[in-house]
């Protein structure tokens, strides 16, 4: 009985953080629509959220997209399939690897700074501060970040998808002796615009999840150093979870037709 | 000027406001005592709506202070945090033009800044500390710029909550002698919270003290030490005989 009473009790809490999660999102998207709205610090987190991830994304891809080709070469060689690797490498990595490594890589970096700073902010009055100078913690905090996850993440997808297929393409030309005009043909050829807009449109909405959930574990931290630190962690943990859950109902919309 | 009637708010069981009745009237300065965590802070974060009471009523000016344009309400009031609350990413001048350089109050940079260096110089710091980051300056500096924000846009009620805690004799010295000139020079009502009986002494025109989640004495600074309740004097001599327990 108290097994099923944990279960029961660990459901229902769980589906009280999914709504006031969507209430949250809401809120978010009703402050969008209504002015003020922050330039400056839209244009701040354009920066910290897009630029300064560039390196990021761009090690990850590029190793990913590396390892892609080796495996590819591998398994194909197993039933004489090794020409596929530009194929496979470029429709692994638009579709599915890009946009979830970029995700997976915004959410450590990008969601975890949010929660730490707007937590710290809320421990020490800031955000109460906020509110008494007459500026709406959503609008002045939470508008801005992701507004900018928005529109930049999925643009660091788009980096993140060519740097991958740039790591398979060294890797092929020059370790399996793929010819480099026919590999950059048979990429060209193959992918096809569904692809990357799939990509891109998998970027915008994990950019916004991470960004949310920086800004509502932050905005909901408990008290003290503790707070911010239990902020910082459900809010990378919650952004990661519902980042892949999101991945794979997209998958299946974009591509079960 | 604030009226709180039968003021409530509870933290799951901690009761921490148990039906305050307190009058501050217009142009007046009082001061709220009482021992840490009685519910100072909350008490003021009511009136500004920061933390909705559990019942009772709070008017500002005869008006429901949780209904009408709450932007309107703000821009009325200055508030100088516990712990500053300064933003640190933003150097010390957008701190204390916060409010001049966005919303209704809003006006042209430069405008801003020198009304910025101006309210600095007001509480006793230098124009070179304007480009500096909070973190960089000491409690005292902070306190003190967290001062020249609250008082900025030149508001008509001003909240003060703790504003010596933390701070050496001689700089609470220097910030309760800055209180009273500038509630003085303004003509704001005030409310500030302190355990330190020096504030009390140079700040307040009225005094009231908080215990259990009631004022248990409110009544002119002059009488607070001829006062018979037994709470009162206990803490203004700041004995640990008497009706307050040591131990909380
Ligand atoms: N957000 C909160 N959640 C739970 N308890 C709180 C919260 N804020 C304050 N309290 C509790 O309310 C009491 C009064 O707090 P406060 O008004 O800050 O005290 P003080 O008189 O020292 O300013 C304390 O016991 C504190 O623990
Ligand atoms: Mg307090």
């Amino acid at each position: 009985m108290s097994t099923i009473a944990a279960i029961g009790a660990a459901t229902l809490a769980m589906l009280a953080a999914i709504g006031r999660i969507t209430i949250f999102a809401g809120q978010t998207a009703s402050h969008v629509l209504r002015p003020p709205f922050y330039f400056k610090e839209f244009a701040q987190q354009l920066l910290q959220i897009g630029y300064f991830s560039l390196p990021v994304v761009g090690l990850t891809t590029i190793f990913t997209g590396g390892a892609l080709a080796l495996q590819i070469y591998a398994g194909g060689a197993r039933f004489n399939a090794e020409a596929v690797v530009p194929q496979i490498v470029a429709i692994g990595m638009v579709r599915e690897l890009g946009p979830v490594l970029v995700g997976l890589m915004i959410a450590a970096r990008v969601t975890s700074s949010i929660a730490a700073e707007i937590a710290t902010m809320k421990v020490t009055e800031q955000l109460d501060a906020l509110v008494t100078l007459s500026t709406h913690p959503m609008k002045y905090l939470t508008v801005p970040r992701v507004l900018a996850a928005l529109i930049v993440v999925p643009l660091l997808t788009g980096v993140g998808d060519i740097i991958g297929i740039l790591g398979g393409f060294l890797v092929a030309t020059k370790t399996l002796g793929f010819n480099e005009a026919a590999y950059l043909q048979n990429t060209a050829d193959f992918l096809q615009l569904s692809d990357i807009l799939s990509s891109l449109a998998k970027g915008a909405v994990f950019g916004v999840i991470a960004a949310l959930m920086g800004c509502y574990y932050g905005m909901n931290s408990g008290r003290g150093a503790q707070g911010v630190g239990a902020a910082t962690k459900a809010s990378v943990q919650a952004a990661a979870i519902l980042i892949l859950a999101a991945n794979f109902i997209l998958t299946g919309v974009f591509f079960s037709a | 000027m604030i009226r709180l009637t039968d003021v409530k708010k509870s933290f799951g069981s901690n009761h921490v406001l148990r039906g305050i009745n307190l009058h501050v009237p217009k142009g007046e300065s009082m001061v709220v005592i009482g021992g840490s965590g009685t519910g100072k802070s909350i008490l003021i974060k009511s009136v500004l709506g920061l933390v909705t009471p559990d019942a009772g009523t709070i008017e500002v000016d005869g008006k429901d202070a949780t209904k009408g344009d709450r932007d309107a309400f703000l821009a009325r009031f200055g508030m100088l945090f516990q712990g500053g609350a300064l933003f640190d990413s933003l150097p010390v001048w957008q701190n204390v033009s916060f409010r001049l350089m966005r919303g209704a109050l809003k006006r042209p940079k430069e405008e801003a800044r020198e009304i910025a260096i101006e309210k600095l110089r007001r509480v006793g710091l230098k124009p070179d500390v304007a480009d500096r980051l909070p973190a960089e300056l000491s409690g005292g500096m902070q306190k003190r710029v967290g001062l020249a924000r609250a008082i900025a846009a030149d508001p008509e009620i001003i909240f003060f909550d703790e504003p010596t805690t933390g701070l050496d004799p001689i700089m609470s010295g220097v910030i309760n002698d800055l209180i009273r000139e500038i509630v003085t020079e303004m003509g704001a009502t005030t409310m500030t919270i302190t355990h330190d009986m020096s504030s009390v002494r140079t700040i307040a025109d009225k005094v009231a003290m908080l215990h259990d989640g009631v004022i248990q004495w409110t009544g002119p600074v002059g009488e607070m030490d001829s006062a018979d309740d037994p709470y009162l004097n206990q803490f203004v001599r700041g004995s640990a005989e008497g009706p307050i327990e040591s131990v909380r």
